[in-house]
């Protein structure tokens, strides 16, 4: 790699960290894993000032059970998340979408909180963040406050991190019994981003869909919930195959796919109803 | 007398390749591990615009950036930057157009070196780029072959756009056509590829001020220092060349860059020993992209299927400028859209188009695969247009194994085959019958997941080749091989090749080659290749060839070597040569059990107190062999695919490779090449585009937006093999660098169209995206 020149710090605290992110301005970056920032300065697609590098920060890693949520430190590894047994146990959705993140070598650099703060809405998890309502936790030389969510992703690779915030963590609430999961990812190769990803949360009983969260990946630029979908499915037979093909339908309603090489806008409309439709099966199945 | 030896014969084991710990360690030197006392860091300013006449290059902010030694732009290196070579001036009216290693008035594709910087390092290098300051004026781009054929259509060259036009014609293609029960036309795309060789290009050159040593991750240092000495004046003998391990190429490397001549002049002007490392984005910007054609094909058939005819029309996208052997890879198709098949007529014709985009030139099979893509879809277009199983199809046209050799109608002479036994051997592996009655019961039951199964039926021409026929080809140089063999005073062989490789395993093969001749220990033979100094002779790998050309070369020179030791173990043995029989490295008088082990033997020369009169000392030979023939591998590959309609998501279910390359010297590696071949093939059928935009920028720069596909894209490959050796070398090899790659890209489109037949789809152009099998599902049904 050879990037533009840049600062670089390496704090050994949270409190340090943020005090070193306020010092270095507007055109500091945060270093996590560096599995999105490192092909970004390679590139030379930015330019920022300093590094903070987050690598260090103890209090940052790991996962804690804090009763109704689980709590994931910003810096644990897709591979922890993925390895966790509260996570697989309390919160299987997140799990089941960062084992398809990239590649092993990747998910052991790669974390959790970086993957989220980068905002890229073709990555996985910000859809699972906004499927199930997580709660994203801001440190700041100020103090600490909680961003929904559903306002935590504003545009592409654009959060409502402020400039001396840094993504300490995120609360995932605990969804309690009847829930099935399940994360359904179509993409041309397996290192390759998602065309389209579905994440799906379904809440059965007596073999009725009570309630889903449905998150949509790269259907816009950034996660969004398939309300439409969520809607239409409540009160239909989990194994009502052609209902809730009909009710998937309403996948595509106001979203705003972008284009590429890997597909245009009408054909990841198509796909949204025909992967929510899929998703929604499996996890009303699980 | 010692008897040490194996009684297995050392060729056909499947031997761990012993080059292999050195290469995966990274315990070796890779041209970009290569760090001299003062070495300068080289980075090239590229041309952000496809087409553009340069105004001004100002590199003074540049020279005074930190660490920076040097700039240059076009300008400086113009009185002696020379052209870039094509060595392939394929008609005599070819347009040619000059190549400068760095643009100086006009720039003619994105990617085109227009400065450079020379640092301290690396880093400082790449910073004081952004202080170069290039003002283009915009001319307009020239992206598409039929449009740049049109007059009034933008020039990229003065000459025109078209380089050539090259035809081959035999037998009465109109009569052929005339009348013709079935005829079968369609046009294919070609889409360009990036080779995408597992080591970046890298550079270093260094010198005493009086010779230059130049090191790059090449397929072909002698060539390169032909090329470099005429180039750039510099006298050959004053120029060393060195390929140290090279960390794979497909032909990419297989070239004279423009980084190379640069890095030569700079290292000449500055007196300092330089380095170049390209980074991925350089690389799939700047490496000569392959492929790129546009085919028409036609076929004329009897209603029985057997084919009257084909006539073939390309064409090729040179890119901007003529490199190495650009022109001249299509052509190499020329002699094989026939393929595998009797006909009584064949024309071919092809024009070389100039575009403004990255030149194209030799990938992994160059020329070959298009020729077996084309062919091989249109058999299966004949066969569903007759309606006739693609198999049977093949078998009405197919030579037959009793009529080797047989002359083509594109005029090669095939040695050897056996199309019937390899194929047999293939359909009973695959499961034929099975998958084709469970596609039938999927098309039955209207599953949207539909099965697709695909065949393809290839040979290739390989073993490049011999030295008259290139010439009557107007190829620049010979097909020879060369080798040293040199068994030392204690008995040990060292071998020179000047096949010089790039991952194929030479060191191994050429170890079991040797160990069999002179019945010498695997392990006591050692390989040296890639320096011009110690290796003084050579025409480098690429198509195909090292087995074919330079291994026999090696049995030559062994040969020679078993000569001379048989005349001294006469001597020693006081016997007559004609005597004196040699098994498994021992001389032994006929019917006795006095002998001389070629150890002993090779110690003897090594004093010479007791050599026969006119014999000199040291045990060592040389050959240089040039091959009377093409070699001709083939096989049969069989895909079944499931192709998603819902999504248009293709899954290869499962993938047979039965292939011929004659006589196997190593099994493992041979598995090697056709596992990475076939995998490479399927990156051409299913992931792999080069796209350049309407304005003639890049876009699949990285390799997020590249898509190769690693293991986890790929099914298990079932392989097995026939084994009918060549005629043409006394080895019986034949060749399999490229025959995995040749094969399997219309096996895999085969195998989806042929999934998506009920839905009316009769192609998806490549690569078979799932957004375009998809939309060929939709305009398939809406027809």
């Amino acid at each position: 790699m050879i990037p533009a020149p840049f600062d670089y710090v390496r704090p050994g605290s949270l409190d340090e960290a943020v005090t070193a992110l306020a010092d270095a301005g507007e055109d500091a970056k945060v270093l996590a894993g560096g599995q999105s920032l490192l092909p970004l300065l390679r590139l030379r697609l930015a330019y920022p000032s300093t590094l903070v590098d987050i690598g260090r920060v103890p209090e940052l890693k790991g996962v804690r059970d804090e009763g109704d949520h689980v709590f994931i430190g910003a810096m644990t590894t897709h591979d922890e998340v993925l390895h966790s047994d509260l996570v697989r146990a309390e919160c299987p959705l997140v799990a089941l979408a960062t084992a398809t993140v990239a590649d092993p070598a990747v998910r052991h650099r790669g974390t959790f909180g970086g993957a989220l703060a980068h905002a890229d809405p073709a990555g996985d998890l910000p859809a699972v963040a906004v499927a199930l309502d997580m709660r994203m936790v801001a440190r700041s030389r100020d103090g600490e406050r909680e961003i929904p969510a559903a306002g935590f992703f504003v545009d592409y690779l654009e959060t409502a991190l402020g400039p001396g915030e840094i993504l300490a963590g995120v609360r995932v609430p605990k969804l309690g019994p009847g829930w099935g999961f399940h994360y359904e990812k179509f993409h041309r190769t397996a290192q390759a981003w998602a065309i389209v990803g579905v994440a799906a949360a379904v809440r059965r009983s007596n073999g009725t869909i009570e309630e889903a969260r449905i998150g949509l990946t790269n259907m816009a630029t950034r996660p969004l919930r398939a309300a439409a979908v969520e809607q239409a499915v409540r009160g239909l037979a989990v194994t009502d195959t052609a209902a809730l093909r009909g009710a998937a339908a309403h996948a595509a309603e106001n979203t705003d796919p972008p284009s590429d090489l890997h597909g245009g806008p009408d054909y990841r409309r198509h796909l949204a109803q025909v992967l929510t439709h899929r998703a929604l099966m499996a996890a009303a199945a699980a | 007398m010692t008897e040490t030896l194996e009684t297995v014969p050392e060729v056909g084991r499947a031997r761990r390749r012993k080059e292999d710990t050195r290469l995966v360690t990274g315990r070796t030197r890779w041209t970009d591990n290569i760090q001299l006392p003062g070495m300068l860091y080289v980075a090239f300013l590229r041309s952000p615009m496809a087409h553009a006449r340069i105004t001004r290059v100002d590199v003074s902010a540049a020279r005074r950036r930190p660490g920076v030694v040097a700039a240059f732009s076009g300008r400086d290196f113009a009185d002696e930057q020379g052209s870039l070579p094509c060595a392939w001036p394929v008609t005599e009216d070819m347009v040619q157009p000059d190549h400068p290693p760095m643009a100086v008035d006009t720039v003619r594709y994105v990617g085109e070196a227009v400065a450079c910087v020379v640092a301290t390092d690396r880093y400082r290098a790449a910073d004081a780029l952004e202080a170069i300051e290039v003002e283009y004026e915009p001319l307009p781009p020239v992206l598409d072959m039929n449009e740049a054929l049109k007059p009034g259509s933008p020039k990229v060259h003065e000459a025109g756009n078209k380089a050539f036009t090259w035809k081959f014609s035999n037998g009465d293609v109109e009569a052929a056509f005339r009348d013709a029960p079935v005829v079968i036309d369609r046009r294919y795309r070609q889409q360009r590829l990036i080779p995408s060789a597992m080591e970046p290009r890298a550079v270093v050159v260094d010198t005493d001020g009086e010779t230059f040593t130049l090191y790059s991750a090449t397929q072909i240092p002698h060539i390169l220092r032909v090329m470099l000495a005429l180039t750039t004046g510099i006298p050959e003998h004053r120029l060393r060349v060195i390929a140290p391990d090279v960390g794979g190429g497909f032909g990419s490397k297989l070239q004279v860059t423009a980084e190379e001549v640069l890095c030569l002049l700079i290292c000449r002007r500055l007196g300092k020993p330089v380095k170049w490392t390209e980074s991925r984005t350089e690389g799939n910007l700047t490496v000569h992209h392959g492929r790129d054609q546009l085919q028409h094909i036609e076929i004329a058939a009897e209603r029985d299927g057997r084919i009257r005819g084909i006539r073939v029309n390309l064409l090729a996208d040179m890119g901007a400028y003529l490199m190495l052997v650009t022109p001249g890879v299509p052509l190499l198709g020329a002699f094989m859209y026939n393929g595998i098949y009797k006909m009584d007529a064949y024309d071919f014709t092809c024009t070389g188009v100039f575009t403004t985009k990255m030149p194209t030139d030799a990938y992994r099979g160059a020329g070959r695969p298009e020729a077996t893509y084309a062919l091989e879809r249109a058999m299966d277009e004949l066969a569903h247009e007759l309606g006739l199983d693609p198999i049977e199809l093949r078998r009405r046209n197919w030579i037959k194994h009793e009529e080797f050799p047989y002359t083509t109608i594109a005029g090669l002479t095939y040695d050897s085959g056996n199309y019937e036994a390899a194929t047999e051997k293939a359909l009973a592996l695959f499961g034929y019958d099975k998958l084709r009655a469970e596609q039938a019961d999927r098309r039955e039951r209207k599953d949207p997941v539909q099965l697709g199964i695909g065949v393809s039926t290839y040979t290739e021409m390989c073993g490049l080749a011999p030295s008259r026929v290139l010439g009557s080809l107007s190829y620049g140089a010979g097909g020879w091989e060369h080798a040293d063999v040199r068994v030392l005073p204690t008995g040990k062989v060292e071998v020179v090749t000047g096949s010089s490789p790039h991952g194929q395993g030479h060191e191994t093969a050429w170890s079991q080659i040797v160990a069999d001749q002179l019945g010498v220990p695997f392990e006591d033979v050692t390989v040296i290749h890639g320096d011009t100094a110690s290796s003084h002779k050579g025409m480098d790998t690429y198509g195909s060839r090292s087995l074919a050309v330079g291994g026999i070369a090696i049995v030559r020179a062994c040969e020679k070597v078993r000569e001379k030791a048989r005349q001294i173990a006469a001597h020693l043995l006081e016997a007559s040569p004609d005597d004196i029989e040699f098994d498994r490295g021992v001389f032994r008088v006929r019917g006795t059990q006095s002998g001389k082990t070629i150890q002993e033997i090779a110690l003897a020369t090594f004093a010479a107190h007791n050599l026969p009169d006119g014999v000199e000392p040291r045990l060592d030979a040389s050959a240089t062999f040039d091959p009377e023939n093409f070699s001709f591998p083939h096989g049969t590959h069989l895909c079944a695919v499931e192709v998603d309609t819902e999504t248009g998501a293709v899954k290869i279910r499962s993938y047979v490779a039965v292939d011929d390359v004659g006589t196997v010297v190593n099994p493992l590696i041979v598995e090697g090449q056709v596992h990475g071949g076939i995998a490479q093939g399927i990156g051409q059928a299913l992931f792999e585009e080069a796209v350049y935009d309407p304005e003639g920028n890049l876009l699949t720069t990285t390799m997020a937006d590249y898509l190769l596909p690693s293991a986890a894209d790929l099914p298990d490959f079932v392989t097995d093999r026939t084994e009918t050796p060549a005629t043409s070398n006394p080895l019986g090899v034949k060749g399999v660098g490229e025959a995995g790659t040749i094969a399997s890209t219309p096996a895999v489109v085969n195998a989806i169209v042929d999934a998506l037949r009920p839905y009316g789809v009769h192609d998806v152009p490549m690569p078979c995206t799932p957004e375009r099998v998809w939309r060929a599902v939709q305009e398939g049904a809406a027809s």
